[in-house]
């Protein structure tokens, strides 16, 4: 099983699948803070709202449309960005 | 005095002609078109910025800042008004001796201009490229988001808005599109580059620009509004295509990168929204040459929009001097939001109100430097 | 800065879905080389999401012959960005710059087909931005993705088949579907089941998702009105004409119908229909000499449709005029199935009512619905209150005003999506000839 970083923790997704269900698999449902504060999911599941945005090795991407892979650095956008 | 006005044109300069005509008691109407401040209103940079290019520029600009300053005072949040100040930036010695009769000039006029050597422009803006010379700090210029600025303006004058698209000025008044026609003791004409539409003789010609915004949270961090001292030449020189280093710090940690000027083609229409990419990409290159890391920012939308140009690139305020009851408040090329305020004074002064210190210099249609055409 | 070499297919297809692929396969097969790019990691789009060639079915088929194609070559995960005109040999050609997880990818091609689909209609509720509500069409993607439903509660609500099918892709994968909320009345779904069947081949389908659904409430005039949760979705209410229950779930999967994705059009400056949809003639040309536009981007009508319009489309746009010979016949029960589609699942007044004054409408921003009630135009709205100004530039928030307030979204300007200005900025380098292969790139 890959296992990537989540916010510098070491932790096993199931392979082949997004990062947004490999983050979810690890219990994260929300990833993001909204500009006002409040927590966000996912929405449009296509890569469209951008709910979905997290950091990977250093660039903002949509998990929703980014294959998993070993060895990933995923960290939780700064707060409203 | 007049006791009802119309102004045509809901931008940031009609909205500032408004607001200073119902302080004077007058009932004010607003024809807008499309959205308030939604013209070059929207598609400018909203910088606040005194220029220096003439001594009736430097006069403008100068007054016009004071008297943001103490509007800004009760502008709403919303507004984003901040006085991050302008480093006009030298990238070299000779660039650098030319900034001296600038602060002196500046000085003159009332405004706080520090001379930067290379080190302190380094400290001061530590993402600019190493290597230029220094620059000058003006820190009494400011942004503001012009768009609600017009809103704001608009709603404090508690002006009637119509929305419509005006024809023709008729004697006493405006026809719109449609045929309704709004009479008024005062026609105020300030839709900028359309104007050429109800006055085909106004020696305005439009002058595009197009503008780069990135994304929020760009930890490319930018202090103060940043322009090369090139930009004079950009601005005021040929007729050629050309762009010069301008960039903007957002509230929101956006970047706003210009600037780009192009003459339109005569015959096209002036609010053509093709995009010239090779003349967006020279820009950017431009930028990237004071503000390497620029290139990797993220672009979030280009846009482009419409300078109304004069001859003499000063606006045109004033009565026409055929049609009685019409005023003039057109053609202010990049100095729209900057010197709306003081194109209010202008009009008010002209107009049997209290004597304005721009009342020295003239702003009006028949000016001699308009009949002229000037390079710089 | 140096980047790929620019890719020059004699057609360019955006959007690997149904109308797409047959779009590519058709131009390929009157000798067009074919450049085929599309957003997600592989074919399908998103009614076919995650096609693969061992597929069975049409879809399969498809593929298949697609894949056999040596002229058409792939560009998956491929963004549009930008698009340049450019001075070609005799005509004016389009520069499509394209974001792709090696770089940016330009394509310069005479001829266009544009396929890009539709996405799915949100429409704001009190507590619709918890995490745990996302989209009919959201969910069934995730879960395609890979998302684990096994045992969660699911509730799906809005309107259009779409919803059943949903419901029954999530039913196989273990999620326990308490309840479809669909807000279309009794009325109206019973007049569409009998056009649906009228149409050919739909009374098959609809009897297989009556069987997968066998057991699972379904809901006529029933609507979401609320969602509450703590920190995430923990039940939402739905009203029902006038009585209103709650229920526990998971996720609540809402999609309030789908509109036509034309941003790439409006890059392109193809003119569009009072709908939103991409206005074509009857060989499937837009304004734009040179652009053609196939499948929901011409309105909203399912996969038959989008195949027949893929299939005309790039005969027209290849010169292939014989074969449209059997076109005409099979337009006609496609047409009637898509009217069919936008009568029966017209949204109901309610639905644009639903907002409280706090709730957030533009959710990159957080402009709540009391900021926008007073503007008078999408474009008003964006330059005074920023609905509109964040990452995803008005997809999500654009249809919804246009429900709540009746504004026509306009104003779609370049890149489609974040682009890095070094990007913006590469040239590039010279033209390379296509390659024989079929490989993607």
């Amino acid at each position: 099983m890959p296992e990537i970083l989540l916010n510098g923790r070491p932790v096993r997704v199931p392979a082949e699948v997004t990062l947004l269900a490999a983050l979810h698999a690890a219990g994260y449902g929300s990833t993001r803070v909204s500009l006002s504060g409040e927590r966000r999911g996912a929405l449009c599941g296509m890569g469209i709202c951008y709910e979905c945005r997290v950091r990977v090795n250093g660039t903002t991407q949509r998990s929703c449309l980014t294959p998993v892979q070993d060895g990933m650095r995923v960290e939780e956008v700064p707060n409203g960005l | 005095m007049a006791e009802t006005a119309v102004v045509i044109g809901g931008g940031l300069v009609g909205a500032a002609c408004a607001e200073m005509l119902a302080r004077r008691g007058c009932r004010v109407t607003v024809v807008e078109a499309g959205v308030v401040g939604g013209g070059a209103t929207a598609a400018g940079m909203g910088h606040l910025v005194v220029m220096d290019d003439s001594p009736a520029q430097l006069a403008l600009t100068s007054r016009s800042l004071e008297l943001w300053q103490d509007l800004a005072r009760t502008l709403p949040a919303a507004a984003e008004y901040r006085q991050c100040g302008t480093l006009w930036v030298a990238s070299d010695e000779e660039e650098l001796a030319g900034v001296t009769p600038k602060q002196a000039a500046y000085h003159a006029a009332g405004r706080e201009a520090e001379l930067i050597g290379a080190a302190e422009l380094a400290r001061l803006e530590p993402h600019l490229r190493s290597g230029l010379a220094g620059g000058l700090r003006v820190p009494g210029d400011g942004v503001v988001y012009a768009p609600v600025g017009a809103k704001v303006l608009l709603e404090r004058a508690g002006a009637d808005l119509v929305r419509g698209r005006a024809e023709a000025l008729v004697p006493g008044g405006v026809r719109l599109e449609g045929g309704r026609v709004l009479k008024a003791d005062l026609t105020v004409v300030a839709n900028g580059i359309q104007a050429t539409g109800l006055l085909p003789e106004l020696p305005l010609r439009g002058r595009r620009g197009q503008l780069v915004i990135t994304e929020r949270g760009s930890d490319v961090g930018v202090s103060h509004q940043l322009v090369e001292l090139g930009y004079l030449k950009s601005a005021h020189g040929s007729d050629e295509d050309s762009v010069a280093f301008n960039v903007q710090p957002r509230p929101t940690g956006q970047l706003l990168i210009g600037s780009s000027r192009q003459f339109l083609q005569p015959g096209s229409p002036p609010t053509s929204g093709d995009l010239d990419w090779p003349l967006l990409r020279r820009m950017l290159t431009r930028a990237a040459e004071y503000l390497p890391e620029v290139a990797r920012l993220n672009a979030l939308r280009v846009w482009t929009g419409t300078r109304a140009a004069s001859p003499d690139h000063l606006p045109i305020i004033g009565p026409h001097p055929e049609r009685e009851g019409v005023y003039l408040a057109v053609g202010h090329e990049g100095l729209g939001i900057t010197t709306a305020l003081g194109t209010a004074e202008v009009l008010a002064s002209q107009l049997g109100g209290a004597a304005s210190v721009l009342g020295g210099y003239d702003f009006g249609l028949t000016r001699r430097s308009l009949k002229e055409v000037t390079h710089a | 800065m140096a980047s790929e070499p620019l890719l020059t297919p004699d057609v360019l297809v955006i959007g690997a879905g149904p109308a797409g692929l047959t779009a590519a396969l058709t131009a390929a097969q009157g000798g067009a080389s074919v450049l085929l790019a599309d957003l997600n990691p592989g074919p399908g789009g998103q009614i076919w999401r995650g096609l693969k060639a061992g597929q069975g079915g049409e879809a399969g088929d498809l593929l298949r012959q697609v894949q056999a194609q040596p002229k058409v070559q792939t560009l998956y995960g491929a963004e549009l960005k930008l698009v340049e005109t450019v001075q070609g040999r005799n005509r004016p050609e389009r520069v499509a710059q394209f974001g792709t997880p090696g770089g940016a990818r330009r394509v310069q091609a005479g001829t266009v087909i544009l396929a890009t689909g539709s996405s799915e209609r949100f429409l704001p509720f009190p507590g619709w931005t918890l995490p745990g509500v996302v989209g009919a069409g959201g969910l069934q993607a995730m879960v395609k993705g890979g998302l684990d439903v096994k045992g969660a509660r699911v509730v799906v609500a809005g309107s259009g088949p779409l919803l059943l099918a949903v419901a029954a892709g999530l039913r196989a994968k273990g999620a326990k579907v308490v309840a479809v909320a669909e807000q279309a009345g009794v009325g109206s779904l019973a007049a569409f089941g009998l056009a649906a069947a009228r149409s050919g081949g739909k009374a098959g389908e609809a009897a297989e998702l009556a069987w997968a659904l066998r057991g699972v409430p379904y809901l006529p005039a029933t609507f979401p009105v609320r969602a509450e949760g703590e920190k995430q979705l923990e039940r939402v209410t739905l009203r029902t004409g006038r009585a209103e229950f709650g229920l526990r779930c998971d996720w609540l999967a809402a999609g309030f119908g789908l509109v036509p994705d034309t941003r790439a059009a409006a890059l392109f400056g193809c003119a569009l229909g009072s709908g939103g949809e991409v206005q074509v003639s009857v060989w499937g040309a837009t304004s734009v000499p040179g652009v053609y536009a196939a499948g929901e981007l011409t309105g909203v009508g399912g996969a038959d449709k989008a195949r027949l319009e893929g299939f005309v489309a790039a005969c027209a746009a290849t010169g292939q005029v014989e074969r449209l010979h059997d076109a005409p016949r099979q337009a006609e029960s496609v047409r009637s199935f898509q009217a069919a589609l936008g009568r029966s699942f017209a949204l109901r007044p309610q639905l644009a009512r639903l907002a409280a004054p706090a709730t957030i409408v533009c959710r990159c921003e957080d402009v709540p619905h009391a900021a926008l009630q007073g503007c008078h135009s999408w474009t008003e709205a964006k330059l005074h209150t920023r609905c509109g100004m964040g990452p995803c530039q008005g997809r999500i928030c654009g249809p919804a005003t246009e429900t709540l307030y009746g504004w026509r979204f306009s104003g779609v300007r370049p890149p489609l999506s974040p682009l890095s200005i070094a990007d913006l900025l590469s040239e590039p380098a010279p033209i390379s000839p296509l390659p024989a292969s079929q490989e993607p790139i």
